[in-house]
This record gives structure tokens, C-alpha cells and sequence, in this order.
């Protein structure tokens, strides 16, 4: 109840333009949405191997996913819409894909973890898959306010030698082309995500990764705060818009 | 490396059926250079093949512009029940196989 409250509040909070969203999965040519709607389609290996990871046991304490969390479709499902959300012990926000690396280190003991490991991504694949169909619910913790802020800040803020901020390209000239390229709303409704053009399945993290070298800025650290804020404003901007899985995009 | 097979289940005699597999493989065209400037080498899937009643009934050779993880369809004509085996080779030579039941009834 209170949940739905505050993504009331959210959702009002939007400017104007906004409430005509649209997704990547709108804005594609219908064989391409095909393709996603399709489950034989290639981000499907990623789920299989998430799927098969999350009952096998990880690190030096040789425990599983499922040793602790029981049956994902119950334990996960709506966690992806959710995320990021608050980290205690680091005493800072932690998106998905820290979290499941988190766990392996804290919990499984299997060290530190590279992000972009390909075991991390496979479960954070099937983890994702839980929540398919749930609408993105901005964490409502206070304590997330200050890292949203700063995430509308930098989506605000003119970066790299092109001098663009992402609100220039996303919020007032979304629907519009950079080349042959359609420029889209940016929600992350379908993360993580096969990319035709990467040929495998990639993070928003990457996806923006893209965007900033784009514009000739620095990337952001994979896993720097900078990145969480930004995913937690794109979240927020996002909510109530549903979780596509298993995304394809051009 | 896996593999996604899509064969129906069961199909009535003579019933023209899709098959169509997917198969885990990154493609590699030979042509790209890595972050130390070598050549990436070439690994691609060569040729693919689907074995029905002990009979050829599709082939197909890939080269490097076709994509990762590629996936292939076509219809078969349902004869009697038995595996749609395919079998598929790299450039390396090397050869995997996997299959599914038909059941013609």
C-alpha cells in the first residue's frame, strides 16, 4: 500500500512529455519483437545456464543459490523491479548485478567478483526473469533519495567533447535519429539485454557505457556510485513500466 | 556450448512440420583484431546438417557474415516416427550432434 503510494507520487512527479513512454520494445520493428516474444531466441542460452548456476554450488563454503533461497520463482520474483536498493554493510545503494556478485563473495566465498563475469550475468539473467511482466516499484527507501538525486543530476548534466547531456538526446528528442539509429525514451525495462549489434548479452552498465563514449565523456567505474545513482533516476523514471524478459534490441 | 531444438512432439502422417534449431557460437569472422591488435582467429560453424529417417534432408554451410548464435529453419515432411538428428561442424573439424523424437501418429 504505502509502496503504491510512493510510486504514485513518482509517476505524478514525472514532467509532462513523460507520460506517453515507450519502451525500446515499442519503438522496434515487429520482427523484432518477434524475436523477443519468441522464447527460442539467444538470450535464452544465458537463462539456461543462470538456471542451471543457481542450483550449483559456488565459492569455498560450497553452497548454492538455492541453499539459502529456495526456489527463485518464489524467492526473486519482483526483485529485478525492484533493485537498486540499499546495502547495509557497504552503507550505499547496490544494484542487481552488485548484489548477486555481493552474495557470491559474502555468502558463497568465492571472492570478489568481476561484474561482468559470465556466470554473474547468466543469474542475473535468470534472476531478472522472475520479475517478467512486474512493473518496475522504485524502492522506496529514503536512504536511496540522495543517490536518485545525484542520478537526475548527471542524466541532466552536459558531459565528453560532444558536450550532450543524456536528457538532451532521451527526454527532448527521443522518437527523433542520430543517423539510422532511432533514439529512444531510455527506460530500463529490458536489462540485461541480447544486442544485436554486441551479439551477446550485455548490462545497462554497458549499454551506457556506450552511450558516454558516445559523447566522447569518461565511462563511469563498473559498479561506481555514479553509475547506481543513474540507474536508480533511470528506475524511478521508469516506474511502472513493465520487465522484459528476454530482451532483444537492435 | 548448447544448443535449442524445436521439433513438434507429434505430427500426423505426411503433416508438414517446422524444424528449427538454435546453437550457441560465437561466429568469429577471422577479420577482427583484439585490444593487442592480433587477429582474432576464425571459429565458425561450417556446416550444419539434419538427418531424418536415415536421410539427408537439410544441409546448409555458414560462413564468416553469418551471426552469433545463428539460428535455422525449415519444414520437413512427416514420415514415420524417428529422431531429426542434426550434426554440425566448426572450422576446426570439430563435430557435435544432438536430436529430438518425432512422433508420427
Amino acid at each position: 500500500m504505502i509502496r503504491a503510494a510512493v510510486l504514485a507520487g513518482i509517476v505524478l512527479a514525472l514532467p509532462a512529455g513523460a507520460q506517453d513512454r515507450r519502451t525500446g520494445y515499442d519503438d522496434m520493428s515487429p520482427a523484432l519483437q518477434a524475436m523477443q516474444d519468441d522464447p527460442m531466441n539467444p538470450a535464452a542460452f544465458w537463462l539456461i545456464d543462470g538456471e542451471a548456476l543457481w542450483s550449483e554450488p559456488a565459492g569455498t563454503r560450497g553452497q548454492s543459490c538455492a541453499d539459502c533461497h529456495d526456489a527463485a520463482e518464489d524467492s526473486m520474483a519482483g526483485v529485478a523491479a525492484r533493485y537498486p536498493a540499499w546495502d547495509e554493510e557497504q552503507a550505499a545503494p547496490v544494484d542487481l548485478n552488485g548484489r548477486i556478485a555481493l552474495c557470491r563473495d559474502r555468502h558463497q566465498g568465492a571472492g570478489p567478483q568481476d561484474r561482468a563475469d559470465p556466470d554473474i550475468l547468466a543469474l542475473l539473467a535468470y534472476v531478472t526473469h522472475q520479475s517478467r511482466g512486474m512493473p518496475l516499484t522504485p524502492d522506496p527507501d529514503p536512504r536511496l533519495d540522495p543517490a536518485r538525486a545525484r542520478g537526475e543530476t548527471l542524466f541532466t548534466t552536459r558531459m565528453g567533447q560532444l558536450n550532450l547531456s543524456c536528457a538532451q538526446c532521451h527526454d527532448d528528442n527521443s522518437g527523433g535519429h542520430l543517423a539510422a539509429a532511432l533514439i529512444p525514451q531510455g527506460h530500463p525495462t529490458g536489462y540485461p539485454q541480447y544486442r544485436l549489434e554486441w551479439e551477446t548479452l550485455g548490462t545497462l552498465e554497458r549499454r551506457i557505457r556506450g552511450c558516454l563514449t558516445g559523447v566522447r565523456a569518461e565511462p563511469f567505474a563498473p559498479g561506481s556510485a555514479d553509475f547506481i545513482a543513474l540507474a536508480l533516476y533511470l528506475q524511478s523514471r521508469a516506474a511502472g513500466l513493465q520487465v522484459e524478459t528476454l530482451p532483444i534490441r537492435p | 556450448m548448447s544448443v535449442l531444438i524445436n521439433v513438434p512432439e507429434t505430427a500426423a502422417p505426411g503433416e508438414i512440420v517446422t524444424i528449427r534449431i538454435l546453437i550457441q557460437h560465437p561466429m568469429e569472422t577471422g577479420f577482427r583484431t583484439g585490444r593487442d591488435g592480433a587477429l582474432v582467429p576464425r571459429d565458425i560453424i561450417e556446416s550444419v546438417a539434419c538427418l531424418y529417417q536415415g536421410e539427408e534432408v537439410f544441409r546448409a554451410d555458414l560462413f564468416p557474415a553469418i551471426t552469433a548464435n545463428p539460428i535455422l529453419s525449415f519444414h520437413l515432411r512427416a514420415g514415420e516416427t524417428g529422431r531429426v538428428e542434426f550434426v554440425w561442424t566448426d572450422n576446426s573439424g570439430v563435430t557435435a550432434r544432438d536430436g529430438r523424437l518425432l512422433t508420427v501418429a
